[in-house]
């Protein structure tokens, strides 16, 4: 009866839900671009996407390349500057936000600048962009990744963007926008949110198919695991639908 | 304002609004022909250890003809704002004229991968950096246009980004909240590629600034690459449209498809082809050498090499391509 699907799919679908109608969305470009594309196709047709360049609302023809190509503004509501983008973020606006990196701790914070000593790293990867800005001004922070060791990590090697800090408290301390901060991770293995105390990371759901255990030898620190744990609704023939013949027909992104 | 915290970078430009005021009072205001070339420009106005910094988005909207050039002309020791900088960067990364970046995004070409010369070169430790992010850059350089030492803004807080840039935590006089304040940025020169131009400077720029209006006020010189030339009077007749006004540039060339590889808006779009050839080249230092001598240093200028890239024939795919040009 279900139609089936791959792993970036269903990926997709599930970060797709959580981004709801009437709200404000700044992406970058691949999965998360394809996330709130397919949420605008099907239950959310007044969610307002904005690109940190300086597009806003475009009518999405193809998939970006760079979140400051021409696509990210085609036929769109206005083209702006990206200080335009980020102050709206800045006064609050803003209700989500999808960031990459390459390591996150339990608090949710990220590191996209390197691995080893800053001033010689073992590996330097390309800094913050605006994901510093978004997680530091969007009230909700999402990211989409692979969920394995190597990412999911006790301490990430350098802070770029902020999640919660060292926890609860800690980022308003720091001088951060009370009530922003991570919301949810989206990974090939579940579905995960913070805890409204703790502020650490915890499981909420599982990807069809996977277990709690394959969840845990994937993360390095201790994930707060609830008692029972849903199964995140398979990909539905809609979504699948959308997602292919809409959102992505070239596969540049459900193709990988 | 006492400082509640101090990050440890260093700061590559001086944050002095009054040296910048006397600078910007002997800037000429007079509307005079600045159509020069990309040979003299680059030798006139980008020096070994000047400030660079590049208009446009990465591999969207850059002045290609001019990065290429800076290279040929074996300029060094150059601090460089890498303000999402992808394919401008590679560029000057592979002609070693970088020594100090303030870097927001390098390295990455998004969603094409990373350039591993230009991640070779930066884990070398070789070039000093200052860490900051996409936005605290723009308030440095929009500081700087508004004349004044610093920026505040309510990023970088809490973060290693903060602790290894060059800016504060200052708390409000108002309200007592905290806010990172961020130095003024006057770029020696800066080099922006626009649709429209005319021989004064005037520019248009159609779709996203993304930057490029704080960055060709904060900049002390300015060197437009524009699709093409326009007159004066077509300025005039839309006076809307103006982005960077003749007073802020110092030197105008046209350079039709000045951004290939890259993305222009309206235009063309980007040579994917091409780019991923530059990241493949990078694998390996040989090839990429040969390649660096058959695309840039062996050509004699920007039309050179974009007839080695295809000419018109891969420019009409690269046009016909760009949506935002609206053609059928």
């Amino acid at each position: 009866m279900a139609t089936s699907y791959n792993t970036m799919e269903m990926m997709i679908s599930a970060a797709s839900r959580l981004l709801e109608d009437g709200k404000s969305v700044a992406v970058g470009t691949g999965a998360p671009c394809a996330a709130a594309m397919l949420a605008q196709k099907t239950h959310a047709p007044n969610l307002v996407i904005l690109f940190e360049a300086g597009g806003v609302a475009p009518l999405l023809p193809e998939m970006p390349i760079s979140v400051g190509d021409s696509r990210t503004f085609f036929h769109g509501i206005m083209a702006t500057g990206m200080g335009e983008i980020m102050s709206t973020c800045c006064r609050g606006l803003v209700d989500y936000a999808f960031l990459g990196g390459a390591q996150i701790d339990k608090y949710g914070n990220i590191n996209s600048t390197c691995i080893g000593d800053y001033r010689k790293p073992k590996v330097r990867f390309p800094g913050s962009g605006g994901a510093n800005d978004f997680a530091s001004f969007c009230w909700r922070t999402l990211m989409l990744t692979v969920h394995n060791a190597r990412r999911f990590v006790n301490k990430v090697d350098f802070i770029t963007s902020p999640g919660y800090l060292t926890g609860p408290g800690e980022r308003e301390r720091a001088g951060l926008p009370a009530g922003s901060g991570p919301y949810k991770i989206v990974t090939d293995l579940a579905v995960l949110g913070f805890d409204a105390e703790t502020k650490e990371m915890k499981l909420e759901s599982l990807m069809p198919g996977v277990t709690v255990e394959e969840v845990k030898e994937n993360t390095e620190f201790g994930l707060l695991i609830p008692e029972s744990v849903p199964e995140v609704e398979e990909a539905s023939g809609e979504e699948l639908r959308v997602l292919r013949e809409e959102v992505d027909p070239h596969r540049y992104i459900i193709g990988r | 304002m006492k400082a509640v915290d101090q990050g440890v970078g260093s700061l590559f430009s001086d944050p002095d609004p009054d040296k910048a005021r006397a600078f910007f009072a002997g800037k000429r205001r007079d509307m005079v022909d600045k159509r020069t070339t990309v040979v003299e420009a680059v030798r006139e106005f980008v020096h070994d250890g000047s400030y660079l910094a590049i208009g446009g988005f990465g591999a969207n909207r850059i002045p290609t003809a001019v990065l290429h050039e800076i290279v040929r002309q074996g300029k060094k020791n150059l601090s460089f704002a890498g303000h999402t900088s992808t394919h401008d960067f590679q560029i000057l990364v592979a002609g070693n004229c970088i020594k100090r970046v303030d870097v927001a995004y390098i390295i990455g070409l998004e969603a094409r991968g990373l350039s591993p010369n230009a991640r070779r070169v930066m884990e070398s430790g070789e070039v000093e950096v200052c860490e900051w992010t996409n936005y605290a850059m723009c308030v440095r350089l929009r500081a700087a246009a508004d004349g004044l030492s610093f920026g505040i803004a309510r990023n970088l807080l809490g973060t290693d980004t903060f602790r290894y840039s060059a800016g504060q935590v200052i708390a409000c006089p108002f309200t007592g909240k905290k806010f990172a304040a961020l130095p003024a940025l006057w770029p020696d020169v800066a080099v922006i590629h626009v649709h429209e131009s005319d021989i004064f400077g005037n520019s248009r720029i159609k779709g996203i600034t993304i930057a490029d209006d704080v960055l060709a006020r904060a900049a002390k010189h300015v060197i437009i690459t524009t699709e093409r030339l326009v007159t004066n009077q077509e300025i005039r007749r839309d006076p809307t449209a103006t982005v960077i006004p003749f007073y802020l540039v110092d030197g105008v060339i046209e350079v039709p498809y000045g951004s290939y590889p890259g993305n222009m808006a309206y235009e063309y779009f980007s040579d994917e082809e091409h780019l991923q050839q530059w990241l493949e080249a990078e694998t390996n230092m040989e090839t990429f050498r040969a390649f660096l001598d058959k695309y840039l240093y062996g050509v004699k200028d920007f039309d050179e090499y974009l007839s080695l890239c295809g000419g018109l024939s891969r420019l009409k795919e690269l046009r016909a391509e760009e949506v935002c040009a609206d053609r059928i």
